[in-house]
């Protein structure tokens, strides 16, 4: 099972990098929106430090959006994903593969670029340890249930536009905690507080998105 | 249950009730409103503006009541295939989309001389912001396949995700401290409020339950008779 599942992550990962465009376009997503906020708000220090943390958080949040229509539709159009229905593993296992793989080539360049960004928006050094750890602790929720979002609007009209709709009323609690964090440790205060809470949604996702999901590729298979 | 799978069972009974609960509802949403606004005292702070709450309260009860409704409906349809459950869910959103929409808008308007602004981003409003969300999403789904059965299925397990947002709504002024005041009505030890202002409360809260029956009877009719239509039309087409 375990194998199964690494072979559908290996698969999901190894199509997206031959295809890589899809990397850039997110990773210069997220810097393009980012870079877009010290233009319309001016480039004042200490204005950009005291909005690092939600901007950097919202653009990232918007570039996942961008990327979760990829997600089950490619596998949808072809037919890939009636055979991984039909297929001994658990669907509900198939779609947590998937959702790694997702993580994988989205959350991880998130990640990465995130702080490279943070430095742009003079983002305080106090603020960089958590800024990492409440992304780790964040973007997997964020492909988790974008999964469900995106499991949710195969084979609908407008399918993009509707998955921002239904999925960034649910990213709102990682918004709020995650910031939460970042402007706690920017202030001196704990932010552990906030990433526990931000651990525990992650430990609730965990299991209930990927049961969500595959109720919903269940629908559209009918 | 499975008796009322047949529209015509759930007719039988759901169409001799509606006289009923028109009448209820038009004399407790009558009685609630003189005893909200002419009836009741005034509040010894706020003035004429608690008599907001006897409108906004029940559609804020109403708004979490609704969606609490569609995840029920929603989780039977897809549990025992239940048809009924899926038309129920589609037909509340949008009556549950409004009363989540006066909620917010009578909260603001009792906001601004209370609180001397019109919105805070505080815990509660926040949430029931993203209730108010979820039902646009909702209704968005069920509206974007050609198919509409698909449309219904897909959006209960939409409603069933989304209803982790009301114990949140519930219990956001104990979880943080917020600036909307606490529960004062459902609590351990008793309701915090003088019966003066509990009654009209509870009656107008007993008229907006009864709003939604009887709005919720009518659209499933409609709805109902729309499948109807749509099969002679498609058995004729077939001929």
């Amino acid at each position: 099972m375990i194998r199964a599942m690494g072979l559908i992550i290996a698969r999901d990962v190894r199509l997206t990098l031959r295809q890589g465009t899809d990397i850039i376009m997110i990773l210069m997503f997220f810097l393009i929106a980012t870079a877009l906020f010290p233009l319309g708000v001016g480039p004042e220090p200490n204005i950009l430090a005291r909005m690092a943390s939600g901007v950097l958080w919202v653009c990232a949040l918007l570039a996942a959006v961008l990327s979760l229509d990829h997600l089950f539709q490619a596998d949808y159009d072809d037919g890939s994903l009636d055979l991984l229905t039909l297929g001994p593993l658990p669907l509900e296992l198939v779609v947590l593969a998937k959702v790694a793989a997702h993580w994988v080539v989205t959350g991880l360049p998130l990640i990465l670029a995130a702080p490279v960004l943070a430095l742009l928006l003079n983002l305080p050094t106090d603020g960089y340890a958590t800024l990492f750890m409440s992304m780790a602790l964040g973007t997997p929720i964020l492909s988790l249930m974008g999964a469900a979002g995106a499991a949710l609007t195969l084979g609908a009209r407008r399918g993009g536009a509707l998955i921002a709709l239904l999925v960034l009323p649910l990213y709102i609690p990682v918004l709020i905690f995650a910031v939460g964090a970042m402007d706690a440790a920017i202030a001196g205060l704990p932010a552990k507080p906030h990433l526990l809470i931000l651990a525990a949604v992650l430990a609730t996702a965990l299991p209930l998105a990927p049961w969500a999901g595959a109720a919903a590729i269940r629908q559209s298979l009918d | 249950m499975h008796k009322y799978a047949n529209p015509n069972q759930f007719l039988r009974i759901a169409n001799p009730l509606l006289p009923w609960l028109s009448g209820l509802t038009v004399l407790c949403m009558g009685m609630g409103l003189y005893l909200g606004l002419f009836a009741s005292p005034k509040d010894y702070q706020q003035g004429e503006t608690v008599r907001i709450m006897y409108i906004h309260v029940p559609s804020a009860w109403m708004a979490m009541f609704v969606y609490g409704s569609m995840a029920m409906a929603g989780a039977t349809a897809l549990i025992w295939r239940h048809p009924l459950g899926h038309m129920i869910a589609k037909a509340s959103a949008p009556v549950g989309a409004s009363f989540t929409m006066i909620c917010l808008l009578t909260g603001s308007l009792w906001g601004k001389p209370m609180w001397g602004t019109w919105w805070v981003w505080d815990a509660r409003l926040t949430s029931v912001l993203i209730l108010f969300f979820l039902y646009i999403g909702y209704i968005a789904l069920v509206n974007a396949f050609d198919d509409s059965a698909r449309g219904q299925r897909t959006a209960s397990v939409l409603v069933l995700v989304g209803a982790v947002n009301l114990p949140i709504i519930k219990f956001s002024v104990d979880w943080w401290n917020t600036l909307h005041q606490p529960a004062s009505v459902v609590r351990m030890d008793g309701p915090a409020v003088h019966p003066s202002m509990l009654w009209p409360l509870l009656i107008m809260s007993i008229g907006f339950t009864m709003f939604y029956f009887v709005v919720l009877i009518l659209r499933l009719r409609s709805e109902l008779a729309a499948t109807k239509i749509r099969n002679i039309r498609l058995g004729q087409a077939g001929e």
